[in-house]
């Protein structure tokens, strides 16, 4: 058990090694000086020049490397240029509608993926199973912007129960905050509970017809404690692993999702740091979320060694 | 020397088994008849994808205009022939492109013991940033342009690649016939190509069907957003990004290039799921 989760521990801090040096490479591959693409065509060269050194750009890339890196482990991600403040700092700011958002919408996608999953391959080519198995396919296929477009245009515009877009302003209480929510989880939950739903099923067609589980029903134990307790709980591991995908979709949904919906996130900050070139911005925003999807893996593995006694890394 | 290589099956039986099953069989001729439409795009649409025409500006779908007109009174029916030539081959760019640099990296880890380690972990790390996330970050960096998305999104897909080769090559790898060609003094990069690459094909296409219908929805979400390809070239992203502004008094200048993002994808999931049944019976799980 200890070694295993030593192994993991090992195998995760060197995917974060790497994810930092692909977080620092990627702003160097910039065609040209990335100070003057920053300031933009009318700086004067005394102006990139004052950048370049307030980046550290003047240095040599291996001593760029290793501050880059004592930053990082200190959680300095840098200065943002147009916000004129950390890059830690305009993140934090931006961290709760994109956690928010990342959360409901996983609860949305698990709360309709599970019971659907489960139902289809309980009921194996039933008009229930083909009708979700459909759907599933169907929402896998929808750009979440489109969807929430509709949703807005539907939900917001046409029958008026929420508002269209925004967190409800500075100082807005939690409900007003939660309301503006809904609809942005609700399209992203919908859109990632097809492959979770797709997941569950086969999951469990795997198990349903296993050996213990016609042990259990020949034993006279109720049918859905036969499908939850002995069946469902056997094929949680898979299951589990594919929630854990999700959450990182999810990340990257939220990044589109937010912009459609006008939410002050880490997503919306990242596409207008892209408009107005703020590389710090972009690369402590890839890190962080590159970071958290590392360590929500790492934690699904040591889940798995909880789940099932068997595993072994 | 003939190579020694596990038959593959013959074309036409292939093409009529996957034809077959009525669900694939539906994606396939969708498919066929949304590229035939953009390759034609010129003999069918009805009116030029950038005639202006301001007297009708948002005019409804009608007879006129088939799917309606857009702000600036094109016809959006023309319009998304000509998107459908754009975002289909930047698709298909992006499967060309980390198919290529998969295939490499998939053989190298698979096949070479010292290599395997250092490159699994990279492709893990890669496979740590969303997709969406490391597209707009290097579009960002490299300029925003097509080929720039096709690069970017090539680099974002190429380890899910990599990882369906590595995976096979493994295998192939301690097969005999494999050892015989070593034992014969084939050079390795003929090993490579010949023995192992020709067999990994199958899992290869199977990915790359559902890489392809990705690519298409990355490819409208970074055109949406204003990050990808430039708003004037008219791409199914690009048109939902105008239409949007306009959802309230015109909602089928969004409503009908979203329907053709929806129905693209379907089509290469429902083909991408038959290819996984035939070519893989290993993953077919009946998903």
């Amino acid at each position: 058990m200890l070694r295993s989760i030593l192994n993991r521990l090992l195998g995760m801090i060197t995917v974060m090694a790497l994810v930092v040096t692909i977080v620092f490479v990627i702003v160097r591959v910039t065609p040209g000086d990335p100070a003057a693409v920053m300031l933009g065509p009318e700086a004067t060269a005394s102006d990139i020049e004052a950048l370049r050194v307030k980046l550290g750009l003047d240095q040599p890339m291996p001593v760029q490397f290793l501050r880059y890196v004592a930053g990082v482990v200190q959680g300095d991600l840098g200065q943002s240029i147009f916000l004129g403040q950390p890059v830690t700092t305009a993140l934090l700011d931006r961290a709760e509608p994109t956690i928010f958002l990342t959360i409901f919408s996983l609860l949305i996608a698990t709360a309709v993926a599970l019971p659907v999953g489960i139902l289809s391959a309980y009921k194996r080519g039933s008009f229930f199973d083909q009708t979700a198995t459909t759907l599933a396919m169907f929402a896998a296929s929808v750009p979440s912007f489109w969807l929430g477009l509709l949703f807005i245009q539907f939900f917001a515009v046409h029958l008026g129960w929420f508002n269209t877009s925004g967190y409800g302003g500075p100082g807005a209480s939690l409900a007003v905050r939660l309301n503006h929510l809904v609809l942005p989880a609700l399209t992203l939950g919908l859109i990632s509970s097809a492959l979770i739903t797709r997941f569950t099923r086969a999951s469990m067609l795997d198990v349903l017809n296993d050996d213990y589980v016609r042990t259990a029903r020949s034993k006279g134990m109720s049918e859905w404690r036969v499908v939850l307790r002995h069946a469902f709980k056997n094929a949680l591991i898979p299951i589990l692993t594919v929630i854990g995908l999700t959450a990182a979709l999810l990340i990257s949904g939220a990044v589109v999702t937010e912009t459609v919906f006008g939410l002050p996130g880490v997503g919306n900050l990242v596409v207008s740091a892209v408009l107005r070139r703020d590389y710090p911005v972009i690369q402590g925003a890839l890190l962080v979320i590159a970071g958290a999807y590392v360590l929500v893996n790492f934690a699904i593995d040591m889940l798995y060694l909880l789940v099932d006694p068997r595993v072994r890394y | 020397m003939g190579a020694i290589t596990v038959p593959l099956q013959s074309e036409p039986r292939f093409v009529s088994r996957l034809m077959a099953r009525p669900t694939s069989a539906a994606g396939v001729i969708v498919l066929v008849v949304i590229v035939l439409a953009a390759i034609a795009a010129p003999l069918i649409a009805p009116y030029a994808p950038g005639k202006l025409s301001i007297a009708n500006r948002l005019d409804p779908p009608g007879l006129e205009h088939l799917f309606g007109t857009d702000d600036f009174g094109r016809d959006v029916f023309s319009r998304m022939l000509y998107a459908a030539r754009t975002s289909l081959s930047v698709g298909f760019a992006v499967v060309i492109f980390s198919s290529i640099i998969g295939i490499v990296l998939g053989l190298m880890a698979g096949f070479f013991r010292k290599l395997d380690t250092p490159m699994s972990r990279l492709i893990d790390a890669m496979m740590a940033f969303p997709d969406i996330l490391l597209a707009i970050a290097l579009v960002a960096a490299l300029g925003p342009s097509a080929i720039n998305v096709v690069v970017a999104l090539g680099i974002v897909y190429a380890p899910r690649l990599a990882r369906v080769v590595r995976a096979s090559t493994l295998v192939i790898r301690e097969l005999p016939y494999v050892e015989a060609a070593r034992a014969l003094g084939v050079p390795t990069p003929i090993i490579l190509v010949r023995h192992v690459l020709r067999n990994v094909t199958s899992p290869l296409l199977v990915q790359a069907t559902f890489i392809f219908a990705n690519a298409i929805l990355a490819e409208a979400g970074l055109s949406f957003l204003g990050v990808g390809i430039s708003p004037d070239t008219p791409t199914w992203g690009t048109m939902i990004s105008v239409g949007r502004q306009y959802m309230d008094q015109a909602g089928w200048i969004m409503m009908f290039p979203g329907a053709a993002i929806v129905v693209t994808v379907l089509a290469l999931q429902l083909v991408g799921d038959g290819l996984r049944d035939l070519l893989d019976p290993r993953l077919a799980k009946d998903i």
